[in-house]
């Protein structure tokens, strides 16, 4: 039989076309199932898109490329679950675009970072890592707190993202710049209505400082949002065993 | 050298300048408008980077037309592949310097971060290194010798006229655009496919460019028979075709902006990332070099291929099985297990093809093993494909779900791919590019042996250091993160263990500086051969020390 393999040897696109369908195969075995095989993702309460100032922060997250040391998956091994909480959900990354899973941690996991410290802990912490905890290796982003955050895109991030699936209403687009400012504001006007599209959101001001919003403030209320969104003393992992 | 202005054949009837400046002119227009409308500075940056990169572009064409093509009554288009060998050198340096300054961030925090130079930070300038090393100096390597052996083994010139040159410039003016992207925090987070929308989309149009130069000059080749390199290295240019159009998908946020969203949420997109992101390791780092791997080695050792049915098992059963390899990326986490195990079970049986590759590259030295000793550069090659055995006996033992447990998120990792990049990518690279200077030059030597000698002994110490220390650093960290104390309790915080890493961070900097050292060694030898010198004082091996074995 390898004699034959004359055949594909004296011709260049006959070979081509042969190397082309065999390297297919693998990805439309392993890949397309997971768009229609429903057990892929399970049905889990709570899990909602980002707020903007969420969505905002995310962007951070993505710029500072924070993946590369810190990994958004906790595993279903004891010790990690009794190090970091609940083991992740597929749901709980369904509207990550792109996913954060990560895949090394040179510092901890993040994925239910989320009310394990408080905002000025965080902010210190983002602004000078040694100096609340000595032996860490991360770099310092004191320039967050000092950044007026830009979101004058901040509908169009939120189109691109209901472009790819994610269920931002026509109400949640147009009053997108309304709501990231007032997530940070407790007594703002806006309270009642963003608090009804978005259940469950933090609304506070995250970097102690009243008067702008930075890319400080955007961080935090994502590093605050993380893993938080399921209620995991509800949750039934027998209903959706597979 | 030539300053990238080539001597193409006279009967050229001039198509190729024509569809290259009617590409550069339509590219330039769309650049300045995206740069004048351009909704955040970032884009307008990149912009006016592509834009002077046509204007550039143009010029050079003009100076083409103008100056006439050279008479140049070679057979085959060298030019190009001086370039490429050049840029291979400059951006391994570049490279492996980054790798050295992120590794010196993580061993001593306090003293390279700094407070107002953000953009240094240890999360932006590692995908500046990565993909320095694997894009910049590995698809250049790989483009420069796959440009070589093409018009080598068809003993026909490149196809194409001037396309081979758009090639190059493009693929390194997508290179520049990638990494003063990832400086200035523009980045799509999928790891080794960074780079923007807009970056992607230069990408597939030098790449499909890339496609046709490649094929075009096998279809017109003189042999009757399609040499095994080109078989990899075209499953190379086509698999990376598919694989960076699919997992690179995503929605811009405006047209003139540089943020765009993954098409792909969650777990889907994790899977389409590290289908794509093993298999940039299958087909770039381990197809593309294999090719590298099939012409040099025989070449240099004077012998052929030990088999050619060898060749073709590991050929097929090598691209086949890599691409289900990905989900080992993705054990215990939310993928769905079926996804898991095919992964796993791929991943082992991926060894076999492998090792069929490492035989066949290491029995074609049957017969010259004595040129080990007396050949430096043979035996950076052969040490080569011996790294490349060991990381492919350690990777499907990495992708056992059970030792994945223990390794995943660890410096073992790090150590597995530095194995394989350091040891087989970088040694089997630098190999050829000792071959191919004094070809291309044509110089009848290099201009010294000795500091050949001095590059392989000084990188090969470095990588064990390298490697050794994240083996060590990683399982024990990995060992940490699970130990028990008497009471049932976790026995470490996560910081506890990042403290004992200390040490070995030091070890693994230390063993990146000699690689580094290495390769300023080589980039210095390689220089002194292009300008035809040869080293006076040299110490060569005498002959008559060798006693045959009683």
């Amino acid at each position: 039989m390898l004699d034959r393999h004359e055949f594909l040897e004296k011709r260049g696109l006959v070979l081509t076309v042969a190397i082309l369908i065999t390297v297919a195969i693998g990805g439309i075995v392993e890949i397309a199932p997971l768009f229609y095989l429903e057990s892929t993702i399970e049905k889990v309460k709570g899990v909602r898109p980002y707020t903007p100032l969420e969505l905002a922060g995310r962007n951070i997250y993505v710029r500072e490329g924070c993946y590369v040391c810190h990994s958004q998956m906790v595993r279903p091994l004891r010790d990690e679950v009794e190090r970091y909480g609940h083991y992740s959900l597929a749901a709980e990354s369904m509207y990550d675009h792109p996913f954060q899973w990560g895949s090394k941690r040179s510092g901890p996991d993040l994925a239910r970072v989320g009310g394990k410290y408080s905002d000025s802990w965080q902010r210190q912490h983002l602004i000078d890592p040694r100096s609340v905890v000595p032996e860490s290796i991360m770099p310092p982003y004191k320039f967050l707190d000092e950044k007026p955050l830009d979101y004058s895109l901040v509908e169009n991030w939120l189109k691109a993202n209901r472009a790819v699936g994610v269920p931002y209403t026509d109400e949640m687009v147009e009053n997108a710049g309304a709501d990231l400012a007032a997530q940070v504001d407790p007594f703002s006007e806006n309270y009642d209505a963003f608090m009804a599209r978005y259940p469950g959101a933090l609304v506070r001001d995250f970097d102690g400082d009243p008067r702008r919003i930075t890319e400080m403030d955007a961080i935090i209320a994502y590093l605050q949002v993380l893993g938080t969104m399921v209620d995991f003393s509800t949750y039934e992992p027998e209903e959706n065993y597979r | 050298m030539n300053t990238g202005l080539p001597a193409t054949q006279p009967n050229q009837n001039g198509a190729d300048i024509a569809l290259i400046g009617a590409f550069l002119a339509v590219g330039l227009l769309m650049a300045i408008f995206i740069a004048a409308r351009a909704v955040d500075p970032l884009m307008e940056v990149h912009a006016l980077m592509f834009a002077a990169a046509f204007a550039a572009g143009g010029f050079a064409l003009g100076s083409v037309i103008y100056g006439g093509r050279g008479a140049s009554s070679d057979v085959y288009e060298f030019d190009v592949v001086k370039a490429g060998v050049i840029a291979s050198v400059f951006w391994g340096i570049a490279g492996f310097l980054v790798g050295v300054i992120i590794a010196a961030q993580l061993a001593f925090p306090n003293i390279f971060y700094f407070d107002n130079l953000g953009w240094t930070n240890f999360g932006r300038l590692r995908p500046l290194h990565t993909s320095a090393v694997i894009f910049a100096f590995g698809g250049n390597v790989l483009i420069a010798t796959s440009f070589y052996v093409v018009q080598r083994t068809s003993r026909g010139r490149l196809w194409g006229g001037l396309a081979p040159w758009f090639v190059f410039w493009g693929y390194n003016l997508f290179i520049v655009i990638a990494a003063t992207g990832y400086l200035m925090g523009v980045t799509q987070s999928k790891e080794y496919a960074e780079p923007e929308w807009y970056a992607d989309l230069w990408l597939t149009i030098v790449w499909v460019v890339y496609l046709l130069v490649f094929l075009g000059t096998l279809l017109k080749r003189k042999e009757p028979h399609i040499y095994v390199a080109n078989w990899f290295y075209l499953a190379f240019i086509v698999t990376i075709a598919m694989l960076h159009i699919v997992n690179n998908l995503s929605m811009p946020v405006s047209l003139t902006g540089v943020k765009s969203y993954s098409l792909f949420a969650g777990v889907q997109d994790a899977l389409t990332q590290w289908w794509y992101g093993h298999n940039a390791v299958g087909f770039f780092l381990t197809a593309g070099f294999l090719a590298i791997m099939y012409y040099f080695i025989p070449k240099r050792a004077e012998r052929p291929v030990y088999s050619y049915r060898l060749s073709i098992i590991h050929f097929w059963a090598l691209i086949f099985i890599y691409i289900w390899a990905g989900p080992h990326h993705l054990h215990y986490t939310a993928l769905p297990e079926w996804a898991q195990t095919l992964g796993m079970t791929f991943s082992i049986m991926l060894w076999m093809p492998s090792w069929g590759g490492m035989i066949n590259g290491l029995m074609t030295l049957s017969g010259a093993w004595d040129k080990l000793r007396t050949d430096p550069v043979i035996r950076m090659m052969v040490v080569s494909v011996a790294f490349y055995g060991m990381s492919t006996f350690e990777g499907p033992l990495m992708s056992i779900r059970a030792v994945n447990s223990l390794s995943h998120y660890t410096d073992w990792t790090i150590g597995h791919v530095h194995s394989g990049a350091l040891g087989w990518v970088g040694y089997i690279s630098f190999g050829a590019l000792y071959c191919l200077v004094p070809w291309l030059w044509k110089r009848k030597e290099l201009y010294s042996k000795q500091l050949v000698e001095w590059h392989f002994w000084i990188s090969t110490i470095g990588i064990l250091l390298y490697i050794t220390s994240m083996w060590v650093s990683g399982i024990m960290q990995g060992l940490m993160w699970r130990a028990y104390n008497d009471f049932g309790f976790l026995e470490f915080s996560f910081v506890e263990t990042v403290e004992a890493m200390h040490p070995y961070y030091i070890i693994r900097m230390l063993g990146g500086l000699m690689f580094l050292a290495g390769a300023f060694i080589m980039a210095y030898n390689l220089w002194r051969t292009a300008k035809g010198d040869i080293r006076a004082k040299e110490y060569v091996p005498s002959q008559a020390a060798a006693v045959p074995a009683e």
